[in-house]
C-alpha cells in the first residue's frame, strides 16, 4: 500500500533537496526564475495564478493560488431561505450552472423525501446533456487554443451559441437558467423546439467532421499533445481524479453509469476511454463524449413523453422547514463528479452546504504536481486539458 | 454493507450509524478513532476514492463535526465518517498521509474554521483569504452582514430589501406590504 501511494515528483536533476526536507531554490544564484502565470493571463483558465519557479525552460516547482473569485456562496446559502440559494448556487461555475441546480434540487428533495414526475426527469436529464453539450463545444477545441489553434474555438464557440439559444428558448436564459428546481423544471419544452435542435445538432454533426482534421490529424497538434502532461493509472485514487481525466488512464468510472440518476438507466450509452493519459488521450475521450452527448440528446429526445406533469407539490417555499437530517448528492459534469454535502438542522435554512467541484483537486495539488519538470511552454495546455474551473475551488 | 458495518462496529464501537440510501451511509465515531477508522477503509476494505473533508458548526452544542466521505468504487457505496471534536482550541490529527488533496481540504478548513491540524504541510498559509483578521469567516458566529457594513462604505444610489418580505411583496402583491426599503443614500 506504501507504494500505492509514493507521490514523490521526480527531483534527480534539480534542485537539490535539503536537510529539512525544503527546495534548494536560491534565486539570487540566477539559475532559477520565479514566475506568475496569471491572474491576469489569456492563458489561464478563470480567476487562478500559478507561482511557478523555473531553470531554463523547465518548471522545478509550482504553486497554485486562488481567491481572486471568493464571493463566500456557502456561507451566504447558509443564511437564506432553500429556495433562496438557487440564484446563489448556480454561479459556483459559470461552464456548467445546471449542475448546480440540479443537485442543489436533488438534495432538498432527498431530505424532504419528493419524488419528481418523469416528465420532469426526461426535461431535466436533457438540459444537463445541453449543458454538457455546450461545455464540451468549448473545451474540446479550446484545447487546440492552447496551442495557438484558435480556428477550431470560433467554430465551436459559434455552435455553443447556439445551444444557447435553445437554452433561452426552453428557460428564458442563456447562462443562468435556474430552470432545475425543487419538484421538478419550470416549464416544457416549447413548440419546434426538438427540430430546432436536430438542426443544431446536424452542424454539430459536420463541426466533429472538421474538427477532427484540423485538431486531432494535425501533426503540430500530436506533437505538442501526446507524451506530454502524463497522468499515472495509480494517481487517479491518490489525487482524487474524476471524469474524463480518470477515464483517459482506462479507468472507466462515469457517475450516469455507477450511481444512475435521472433517466440515464434508460439511456444507450458507454463512457470513452483511452489509454495513454497525456493531453491527446484527454482531448481524444472528451472529443468522443461530444459525439456522444449528441446522440444522446437525440436519443432523449425521441424516448421523452410529449406532455406530463412536471412539478411535484412542494411546500409554501417561503415557510419551508426541513427536519435535520444530511446528505450527498453527485452528478457528472462534463469535468467530473460534481457533488453536494447538504445539512439541514430542522429549520427554514440549511446548516451546511458544501459543494465537491472536481477542480478542487485538478487544479490545486493534481496541477501542483504535474508541473514539476514540465516545460513552460506547455503550462496552459496541462491547465486546460485537466478542464479547472476555479470558482469551484473557492466556492 | 451490513455485514461490513458489523465489522467495523466490533471493532471501532461506532456511537450512530444511519442509512441515508441503500449505498451511503453516515458513521459517527469517537475523535481519537476516526483517522484509524479512515486508514482502515481505505487499505483494507477498498475505499480508495476519498470524495470530500467538511465541517459542520453545531454552534449551539460547542462542537464542529468532521465529516470524511469515502467512496468504494468496485462496489459503489460510500461511507461517511464522522466525529465531533470541540470549537474551542479545535484540533484534529491530520489525515495528508493518506490522500494528497485532503491537505488542500485541512488548509481550508482551517482558514476558514480555525481547526488545526498538526503536521498538516502549508496547513497555516493563505488558502483565498489574504490579511483577515476576524474571526475565521465560516463559523457561525460570524456575521456577513455586519462585516460588509463595517468594512465596506454604502454606494451611493443602492437599495438594500429585507429579502423574505421583499419576496413576499413581489409573490403575492395584492397582500398588504411590509417590505422594509432601506435608502443607503439618505
Amino acid at each position: 500500500m506504501s507504494n500505492l501511494f509514493n507521490w514523490e515528483p521526480d527531483r534527480s536533476k534539480y534542485p537539490t533537496v535539503k536537510d529539512n526536507g525544503e527546495l534548494d531554490v536560491d534565486l539570487s544564484s540566477h539559475k532559477f526564475t520565479k514566475l506568475w502565470v496569471g491572474p491576469n493571463h489569456p492563458g489561464i483558465t478563470g480567476n487562478m495564478a500559478v507561482e511557478i519557479t523555473i531553470s531554463g525552460d523547465e518548471i522545478v516547482q509550482a504553486k497554485t493560488h486562488v481567491g481572486y473569485l471568493h464571493r463566500g456562496f456557502e456561507k451566504l446559502i447558509e443564511r437564506r431561505l432553500f429556495i433562496q440559494g438557487f440564484p446563489t448556487c448556480i454561479r459556483m461555475c459559470v461552464a456548467e450552472p445546471d449542475y448546480n441546480e440540479y443537485i442543489l434540487s436533488k438534495a432538498i428533495e432527498d431530505l424532504s423525501g419528493i419524488e419528481i414526475p418523469e416528465m420532469a426527469e426526461w426535461l431535466r436529464t436533457l438540459a444537463l446533456e445541453m449543458a454538457r453539450l455546450q461545455s464540451l463545444l468549448r473545451t474540446v477545441p479550446g484545447q487546440g487554443g492552447t496551442f495557438s489553434l484558435g480556428l477550431g474555438v470560433q467554430w465551436g464557440m459559434y455552435l455553443r451559441d447556439l445551444i444557447l439559444d435553445r437554452f433561452e428558448e426552453l428557460t428564458g436564459a442563456r447562462i443562468y437558467h435556474m430552470y432545475i428546481l425543487p419538484g421538478g423544471v419550470r416549464g416544457l419544452l416549447p413548440d419546434g423546439f426538438k427540430a430546432r435542435m436536430e438542426e443544431n445538432l446536424k452542424l454539430i454533426d459536420q463541426f466533429v467532421i472538421n474538427i477532427k482534421k484540423l485538431m486531432f490529424d494535425n501533426v503540430i497538434f500530436k506533437k505538442r499533445a501526446i507524451g506530454v502532461g502524463v497522468i499515472k493509472k495509480e494517481w487517479v485514487d491518490q489525487f482524487g481524479i474524476v471524469g474524463p481525466n480518470a477515464r483517459a488512464v482506462g479507468i472507466s468510472r462515469d457517475i450516469r453509469k455507477d450511481y444512475p440518476y435521472l433517466k440515464y438507466q434508460e439511456l444507450d450509452f458507454e463512457p470513452p476511454t483511452a489509454k495513454d493519459g497525456d493531453i491527446f488521450a484527454r482531448s481524444t475521450v472528451r472529443y468522443q463524449e461530444l459525439i456522444q452527448t449528441v446522440d444522446l440528446i437525440r436519443q432523449i429526445m425521441a424516448k421523452m413523453p410529449e406532455k406530463g406533469d412536471i412539478k411535484s407539490p412542494t411546500p409554501n417555499v417561503l415557510h419551508w422547514k426541513i427536519a435535520k437530517g444530511e446528505t450527498y448528492i453527485r452528478s457528472e459534469s462534463s469535468r467530473g463528479e460534481y457533488g453536494m454535502y447538504y445539512v439541514t438542522d430542522g429549520s427554514d435554512k440549511p446548516r451546511r452546504i458544501n459543494l465537491r467541484g472536481p477542480s478542487y483537486n485538478h487544479a490545486m495539488s493534481l496541477l501542483e504536481h504535474m508541473l514539476i519538470n514540465a516545460n513552460i511552454s506547455d503550462v496552459h495546455a496541462i491547465m486546460v486539458s485537466l478542464q479547472t474551473c476555479p470558482p469551484e475551488i473557492e466556492r | 454493507m451490513k455485514d461490513l458495518l458489523e465489522r467495523l462496529n466490533t471493532k471501532y464501537s461506532l456511537t450512530d450509524i444511519e442509512y441515508q440510501r441503500d449505498n451511503l451511509v453516515f458513521l459517527t465515531i469517537r475523535k481519537e478513532n476516526t483517522i484509524d477508522l479512515v486508514t482502515h477503509l481505505r487499505d483494507y476494505e477498498g475505499f480508495t476514492h476519498f470524495v470530500l473533508l467538511s465541517c459542520v458548526d453545531w454552534i449551539e452544542d460547542g462542537k464542529f463535526q468532521l465529516t470524511y466521505f469515502l467512496n468504494q468504487p468496485e462496489r459503489k457505496y460510500d461511507i461517511v465518517v464522522r466525529t465531533m471534536i470541540d470549537r474551542d482550541n479545535a484540533e484534529m490529527v491530520s489525515a495528508h498521509h493518506l490522500w494528497r488533496q485532503i491537505t488542500t481540504y485541512q488548509r481550508e478548513l482551517r482558514e476558514m474554521y480555525g481547526i488545526n491540524f498538526p503536521g498538516s504541510p502549508g496547513v497555516d498559509e493563505n488558502f483565498i483569504l489574504e490579511g483577515w483578521d476576524e474571526i475565521p469567516p465560516m463559523r457561525r458566529e460570524f456575521d456577513t452582514k455586519k462585516y460588509s457594513e463595517d468594512t465596506f462604505f454604502p454606494r451611493e444610489g443602492r437599495k438594500t430589501h429585507d429579502p423574505a418580505s421583499y419576496m413576499k411583496e413581489k409573490l403575492y402583491p395584492t397582500e398588504p406590504t411590509t417590505a422594509k426599503v432601506n435608502k443607503t443614500d439618505e
